[in-house]
């Protein structure tokens, strides 16, 4: 046996995949989204480096989709697995893209004919940015071809677009296919990897920061989305229809709160926050840029240099997190207290980010219920030991990235990295044995 | 009883897994005006060897245990109760003002802390012929009135409306007469553990012995303390806005009048942030004919408080700023509303006083939420008598 399943293609899908691959095994790769990427693809810039996330990440994502010995199936959830170690039945359920994978050559004509182009959110934008019904989540996406949203696809949901669905008029490939339907695969793998990564907090159950209720309250990858180049506002800070002047971040939202039943710290929020309050820094020189947290955990090579470049550079940290938001007439208000000057405060905002930590995600939580993957209190997946940081403690199933535990880049690629180590052995071992 | 205070308070409220965020003090209301300090409480509670330094910090009375700070904890502690040990203790070496003295005392001798004669609590309803709850069948609607209501001429307007509002909507209930006594709520936040504990026996004592199936109450301090701290009672306990949304659902209630005015609401603390109760009111509001509705800035969990909770009806406090009910009416004068909504004895006090203290008698009025109810129900809105 010589195949394995990976199961989410964010970055510790796609390194444990290219590790795998470049080995000589064959890797099918299964990924919810239109495309691979996960949030890293969304991330502007990585810290403490400052590289450009997608300029490190691209080449990444195009090898998955040209490596000779990598099977990525997009739009595409496991259902069913059976079987054991060495000899696993994997059931893949591929919904439908609307457009021909084997046609489609990515020339966007279909989405500039598109009747509801730039009237819907875009995920990946955070909602910021809009596209039509069909669409590509952002041009580097890979696979690079189109798909259907049959929920605003007007063709899909009320039965008809115009006199003839312009879209499919302007595909020269003929790629648009209306008549696509749901498709079940079965594969039978070696092993598996899961990296199916996180869900960012969701801030509207800490009422107090007005997030959903004031446009100038943002997620922290909401943030992302503004600062990146190739975002909806092609890199620039624009809240609420303006240029922020006056901007507040507030740490550990979603993180270390027994209200919200998430106890554990999310490990990557000071360094983001860091790295964003530099960019907005950087992008709007004559803002004022406070931040506010509880402690700053700047643990990782090169963090804590980051943290003093960042504070050297005007940004001011106020130790005590705010505690609430609110309106006063026409203008936006954040209080809290410095708690090393022992004194409240009540300032204007214009811009506040709400570092929002990461959670478990939902989609997590069914593999669970079908594998019989242990999670911690945190909801996250655990392995038996601390020595086995990517042991299911089930045979030949393996854990990577975000989905056991909150963490950065480079750690999510060595544990990625581990991960198709230990499958490998695995597989190896079931290839010995003569199942290859 | 004295094993438990030897228990240090640091201990007892776990105070040392704080982690001094901020939030609490980020969020207390009387930190825009007063030098209690709430986080720098807590940290003092757990490292200092002797509490004897706050015995003399009077500022510990501004508290009016609005308790954002317990709601907000990010390690689910209870800063509130750290000043309510503190004055405990005060009480117990007898420094305290002579007006939370008096307040003790009349709860402890005549089952109010404004020290009226227990024999004219019911006097406010002498007129309406509300059946002795005492002397009903089990299973029925009590309706638990609070001393405010009783006593306070202003606040007997909410009983009033309320019993109209009753029935209006053909609901039999009953009251306790005299022998309804403080639910303790505000005793055991002046740093009266026991005297709460007493007050809390005589009345389950009489819950027992009428059995309903049901307990509204006027005040959400009565809710609170019944529904939260009263152990044992199993009854369910609604504020007047929650059955009264009940009521309005199942359709019992035909609202006539049309109240022209635009009006805001201002959440109670013990209603909205500690019960969680925000959209029945609003709700209500929203089914008056019409009304115009517009929201304060600082609203629902971010709510300002109104100074009335946790004693503050019996003292002062320290800060030098604003009261924080004149903030209120300013604000919502600013926002042209003619009227604030609100559901709450102690807030409709605060405010009322707060309207003539800014000066603000012709613009704005402050009306409860069964007054609102009641008006629609009977017309009284064209006179605008709410007196």
């Amino acid at each position: 046996m010589k195949e394995v399943l990976v199961i989410g293609a964010g970055i510790a899908g796609i390194q444990a995949s290219l590790d795998m691959a470049d080995a000589g095994f064959t890797v099918h790769l299964v990924e919810k989204e239109a495309t691979v990427g996960g949030h890293m693809a969304q991330t502007d810039k990585v810290f403490p480096t400052l590289d450009c996330s997608s300029c490190i990440l691209t080449p990444k994502m195009v090898s998955v989709g040209q490596h000779p010995n990598i099977r990525l199936y997009t739009l595409s959830e496991v259902g069913k697995i059976e079987g054991e170690a060495g000899n696993f039945t994997i059931e893949v359920i591929r919904h439908p893209r609307y457009v021909d994978e084997s046609k489609c050559t990515g020339c966007g004509a279909c989405a500039e004919a598109c009747v509801m182009k730039g009237r819907i959110k875009n995920a990946f934008d955070m909602g910021i940015g809009k596209r039509g019904a069909v669409y590509i989540p952002f041009p580097q996406a890979v696979p690079l071809k189109y798909t259907i949203d049959p929920e605003t696809c007007l063709t899909l949901s009320r039965g008809k677009c115009k006199k003839g669905p312009p879209c499919k008029l302007a595909c020269a490939a003929e790629a648009i296919n209306f008549e696509d339907t749901e498709k079940t695969v079965t594969l039978r793998v070696g092993a598996i990897v899961i990296a199916t990564g996180y869900d960012p907090f969701d801030p509207k159950l800490k009422p107090e920061y007005g997030y959903g209720k004031y446009p100038e309250v943002l997620t922290a990858l909401e943030v992302e989305r503004l600062c990146s180049a190739s975002g909806p506002t092609l890199g620039e800070i624009i809240v609420n229809g303006k240029k922020p002047t006056k901007v507040f971040f507030i740490h550990c939202v979603g993180s270390r709160d027994h209200t919200v039943d998430n106890l554990y710290c999310s490990r990557v929020c000071c360094m983001f926050t860091a790295k964003q309050a530099h960019l907005v820094k950087d992008k709007v020189p004559d803002a004022k840029v406070t931040v506010t947290y509880i402690d700053i955990r700047a643990f990782g090579k090169g963090y804590e240099e980051f943290y003093n470049r960042v504070q050297s550079e005007g940004i001011i940290y106020r130790r005590g997190v705010i505690s609430e938001v609110f309106k006063k007439g026409d203008k936006l208000f954040v209080r809290g207290e410095d708690t090393l000057l022992g004194e409240t405060y009540e300032e204007v905002a214009d811009m506040v980010v709400l570092a929002a930590g990461l959670v478990q995600r939902k989609e997590g939580l069914e593999i669970i219920r079908k594998l019989g993957v242990q999670t911690g209190e945190d909801r996250f997946f655990t392995g038996p030991s601390p020595l086995d940081p990517v042991e299911t403690g089930l045979p030949g199933i393996f854990l990577a990235g975000c989905c056991v535990g909150p963490k950065d880049i480079p750690d999510t690629v060595v544990q990625a990295s581990g991960a198709a180590s230990r499958a490998m052995s695995v597989l190896a071992a079931a290839t010995s044995g003569g199942n290859g | 009883m004295e094993e438990e205070q030897q228990q240090p308070l640091a201990e007892r409220l776990d105070l040392f897994s704080c982690i001094q965020c901020g939030k609490c003090t980020g969020g207390c209301p009387v930190s825009i005006k007063s030098p209690l300090n709430i986080r720098r409480v807590v940290r003092e509670s757990s490292v200092r060897d002797e509490l004897s330094g706050f015995m003399s910090r009077i500022e510990l009375w501004d508290c009016t245990t609005c308790s954002t700070c317990a709601i907000r904890c990010p390690r689910g502690l209870r800063p509130v109760d750290v000043v309510i040990g503190l004055r405990e203790m005060m009480i117990e070496e007898g420094r305290i003002d002579k007006t939370i003295i008096d307040a003790l005392d009349g709860a402890y001798k005549y089952g109010n802390p404004w020290g009226r004669a227990k024999n004219k609590r019911a006097e406010w309803a002498q007129d309406l012929d509300i059946p002795n709850a005492l002397e009903m069948d089990p299973g029925q609607v009590l309706y638990f009135v609070c001393c405010a209501a009783s006593y306070d001429p202003r606040v007997q307007e909410i009983a009033r409306s309320l019993v109209k509002v009753l029935r209006a909507a053909a609901v039999p209930f009953g009251i306790l007469g005299n022998k309804e006594t403080c639910c303790g709520s505000e005793i055991r936040r002046m740093g009266e553990a026991g005297l709460f504990e007493m007050l809390m026996e005589e009345n389950m004592k009489n819950f027992s012995k009428v059995d309903p199936r049901v307990i509204v109450t006027t005040s959400p301090h009565c809710m609170n303390a019944l529904k939260n701290e009263y152990e044992g009672l199993t009854t369910d306990v609604l504020h007047y806005s929650q059955f009264v949304w009940e009521l309005l659902s199942a359709e019992k209630l035909d609202l006539k009048t049309p109240v022209p005015m635009k009006v805001t609401y201002h959440d109670p603390c013990f209603l909205g942030k500690q019960n969680g109760v925000f959209d029945e009111p609003r709700w209500i509001i929203g089914k008056i004919p019409g009304i115009e509705f517009t929201e304060f800035g600082r609203c629902r969990e971010n709510s300002l408080c109104c100074e009335g909770g946790g004693g503050r009806m019996w003292t002062e406090g320290t800060g030098a700023g604003e009261r924080l009910s004149e903030v209120r009416v300013k604000d919502a004068v600013d926002m042209g509303a003619e009227a604030i909504i609100t559901a709450c004895p102690f807030c409709l006090l605060t405010l009322e006083d707060a309207v003539k203290t800014t000066g603000n008698e012709e613009k704005i009025r402050i009306i409860d939420l069964m007054e609102l109810l009641a008006m629609t129900l009977e017309g009284d809105a064209e006179t605008g008598d709410v007196s």
